[in-house]
């Protein structure tokens, strides 16, 4: 019953694997192992030009999944990040490209929106009590139907590196004299560290922890719990909204509506491979970057070695398995 | 005792449908421990939740250190000086033990909140209480003892002056029930007025000054403990006396079969080369200390967890447990300590909860026969003099007692001769208890084989007609109920 603690020895007692985390080291591991396989299956992914593809992909998804983690530790998920990421883009990136508004001003309406999806999402599960499953489920076809409406269905462009306002495609890839710099990952590590400190220094993020540990404990002690069950996915709105732009500013010149979905599985996976668990109550944002290398690892390396765009599919789904069945042995040990 | 520091006067509560307290009465004085009695259903802890602002009173008047007081939340009556220790431990297991205590009101230091503070600081009331916790620990690491003393040492920390304890033994071993008896004895000398609610009997003479006993959400009076007997007390709870004597002689025939006999059981750490035999007919009690490994051999030999080695036979034959089912099988039913996670399924009928170990014998064709599973679970309702309304009544409905019997129609429907029964009676009130210890003995009488767990030793010096004790995961010793005491069976338990 309780016996884990002293039960570990050897190798996980070590201060400074204890120090750093035996998850965190193995997640490390991982993304080693698997960039070397990818690297010996395919001599083509041995190019500094992989190391670009892989942080851009890191970028959107860190966002989401950052924003997902603190759902996750709240004792919730947060299943509209993918399609509403999408809608939040196309919704900022409209304005600009018809309306003729500034890009900062684009990118303002992009978070605005994902606070504002944030609310609601907040609201359906700590306000109204709906599973957090299911409420942001319903967000995530609302937010994929809205960005339909919202550009009459078509695609949206964000102005080119060359155009007027495309500054904010270097502020995650400078390109000089084809010189690539993948600045984003400053941009990245900036949010990674300061939702390390939310999380551990602030008390919305004692209060997120304690309510995904124990909602009622935290509630008899005069936590607010409504208040930061909502902070959580509001959170997670606003990094949706950063993801929007990190998407839109480095992925190909326009976004469509109707995609997105299935990237909140990737944004979890990672959350989840980085240790945070899925019942809620534990999790860390330096685990989520590393669980989220892995994944987009994944996404930069399968079509290297072959396997397109179906078996992506399935080899993320398996990944996800393995990661949440960890988490479940992981809780089993420990109940 | 000192002055009154708490009085509540003709506190009326209704809720839908249910008078839950109808003007009762407490007062309570600094440095006294008032012990609140009543069955399950009495309404003693909605006299609590009104108090601390959990509920709100539909009349009376709550007086609080000479001032008329509502408090609207827990927090407001925190504030105030009036903290309650839950019966179930409120603790967020994710975080240290220091976060725990200072949840709601960090130390913050440049906006950040400040832990090395709030770890000193849990320090120093762990030393005023002189308990000996890692205030930087995780909660979950900490054995359910040693949480209560972290809720103890919260509820001081917002300089309680008034701290009501809800069952807090219920979990406990004898050994950490000393230690809180300590924890409460300093608290009283420091002229704090402490409410205490419990189930058993033999704390209430041992701890507290005096006894105010509810009965169905009414008040029924207050006296002081050393001038009352136990009877007192019961008959004001129930109306009755109940208990039955205790055994002094084991009621085992001595030619009877053993029906069960255990081998050289290994699994993990917490069952270490387990042997033991069950006869037709007995009640086998396992004694020990929490953690002793008790449940685990149970669940063990019940297929529930693995196990490493040792062998089973069920009368005489050598048997293969690898699951529940094979346990089933067997004729072996396990009652959970845990009913309301293991035992019943609480949002299902009482007919369904009693045919769920063997739905196969009542199924006709692809359908379950309705008929069939009315009529079986109507015999053991009378048999078992459970209270419901009809076989159709959701198990959530009735009253904790009623429920375990529900849990034992399961096995008995299923014709299991061996029965464990895990804590049997933990958080059953007096009166249910009673009635689960004569179930106890009757179907012992009838010839069912009866493995009893449990932390309370008047229980196992009560029922058992054989005792086993275990200490960490092995066995010490095995005492026969004639030469039983209670030094005996501590002494075992505490071999290491």
């Amino acid at each position: 019953m309780q016996i884990q603690g002293n039960e570990k020895r050897g190798f996980a007692n070590n201060p400074i694997v204890k120090a750093i985390g035996l998850q965190r080291i193995v997640v490390v591991l991982a993304v080693i192992l698997e960039a070397l396989l990818f690297s010996v299956l395919s001599p083509a992914f041995r190019q500094y030009a992989t190391v670009v593809s892989i942080l851009d992909y890191s970028y959107y998804i860190s966002f989401m999944a950052i924003g997902v983690t603190f759902c996750l530790i709240s004792g919730g998920n947060d299943l509209s990040v993918g399609t509403g990421m999408i809608c939040y883009a196309l919704a900022g990136g409209y304005l600009v490209q018809h309306m003729g508004w500034p890009v900062w001003g684009g990118m303002l309406v992009t978070i605005a929106f994902g606070l504002c999806f944030g609310v609601l999402n907040g609201a359906m599960v700590a306000i109204m009590n709906l599973p957090p499953f299911i409420a942001t489920l319903c967000t995530m076809l609302i937010t994929r139907g809205l960005g339909s409406i919202l550009t009459g269905g078509m695609a949206v462009s964000w102005p080119s590196r060359s155009a007027n306002g495309g500054w904010f495609r270097s502020m995650f890839k400078i390109i000089n004299s084809g010189k690539i710099v993948p600045v984003g990952f400053i941009i990245v590590l900036f949010f990674i560290i300061l939702m390390t400190l939310v999380l551990n220094k602030t008390k919305v993020g004692r209060y997120i922890i304690a309510i995904g540990s124990n909602k009622e404990a935290a509630r008899l002690s005069g936590v607010n719990v409504i208040k930061y069950q909502m902070m959580a996915y509001i959170i997670s709105g606003f990094f949706a909204g950063l993801a929007g732009i990190a998407y839109a500013a480095t992925f190909s010149s326009s976004v469509a509506p109707g995609t997105g979905a299935g990237l909140e599985l990737d944004a979890i996976g990672g959350a989840i491979i980085g240790g945070t668990s899925m019942t809620g109550g534990s999790g860390s944002v330096i685990g989520t970057l590393l669980g989220v290398f892995v994944m987009s690892l994944l996404k930069t390396g399968l079509p290297y070695v072959g396997l397109q765009a179906n078996w992506q599919q399935i080899i993320t789904g398996l990944v996800l398995i393995v990661a949440i069945y960890i988490d479940v042995l992981k809780n089993r040990k420990t109940a | 005792m000192g002055e009154v520091i708490l009085t509540m006067k003709g506190i009326d509560k209704s809720f839908p449908g249910v008078h839950a307290l109808d003007h009762v009465d407490l007062e309570v004085r600094k440095g006294e421990v008032h012990a609140l009695m009543g069955e399950n259903g009495a309404g003693k802890s909605t006299l609590m939740k009104v108090l601390t602002g959990i509920y709100t009173k539909d009349s009376g008047t709550i007086t609080y250190e000479g001032r008329e007081v509502e408090f609207h939340n827990p927090k407001e009556a925190q504030e105030a000086g009036i903290v309650i220790v839950h019966q179930e431990l409120n603790m967020m297991n994710h975080l240290t033990v220091a976060q725990n205590i200072f949840i709601g009101r960090e130390f913050m230091k440049g906006g950040l909140i400040d832990d090395q503070k709030m770890n000193e600081e849990s320090r120093k009331l762990f030393s005023q209480l002189g308990i000996d916790i890692d205030p930087s620990e995780k909660m979950g690491n900490l054995t359910v003892g040693k949480q209560q003393m972290c809720e103890i040492a919260k509820a001081i920390s917002h300089e309680a002056k008034v701290i009501i304890f809800d069952e807090p033994s219920a979990a406990l071993t004898e050994a950490e029930i000393e230690e809180l008896f300590k924890i409460i004895r300093d608290l009283r000398a420091k002229q704090l007025g402490i409410v205490y609610i419990s189930h058993r009997m033999d704390e209430i003479k041992v701890i507290t000054d005096r006894v105010t006993v509810m009965r169905d959400g009414g008040y029924v009076g207050t006296l002081i403990t050393e001038e009352c007997t136990k009877d007192d007390i019961i008959n004001m709870m129930v109306g009755r006396v109940i208990y039955e004597d205790p055994k002094t002689h084991s009621a085992v025939p001595e030619n009877a079969p053993v029906v069960l006999k255990v081998e050289h059981l290994n699994a993990g750490k917490m069952v270490r080369d387990v042997s033991f035999e069950l006869r037709k007919g007995e009640i086998l009690g396992f004694s020990g200390l929490m953690g002793a490994g008790r449940t685990e051999t149970a669940r063990a030999l019940f297929g529930a967890d693995p196990k490493e080695s040792g062998d089973i036979y069920i009368n005489g034959k050598k048997v293969e447990i690898h699951s529940p089912q094979d346990a089933v099988k067997n004729g072996i039913g396990y009652l959970s300590e845990d009913r309301k996670r293991y035992g019943i399924v609480v949002g299902k009928t009482v007919a369904e909860n009693s045919t769920m170990a063997s739905l196969t014998d009542f199924v006709k064709g692809l359908f379950i026969d309705k008929k069939k599973e009315n009529d079986a679970t109507k015999k053991y309702i009378d048999r078992l003099k459970t209270k419901t309304p009809s076989v159709d009544q959701l198990v959530v409905n009735l009253s904790g007692g009623n429920q375990q019997k529900v849990v034992v129609a399961k096995w008995l429907v299923k014709n299991c001769d061996i029965l464990i029964f895990d804590e049997p009676t933990r958080g059953i009130d007096v009166g249910a208890k009673s009635e689960i210890y004569h179930l106890m003995n009757e179907l012992a009488a009838e010839g069912k084989s009866i493995i009893m767990i449990s932390s309370e030793m008047t229980e196992i010096l009560r029922m058992s007609d054989r005792i086993v004790v275990m200490c960490e995961g092995r066995k010490t010793a095995e005492i026969d109920i004639a030469e039983a005491t209670q030094e005996k069976i501590m002494h075992a338990a505490t071999l290491r």
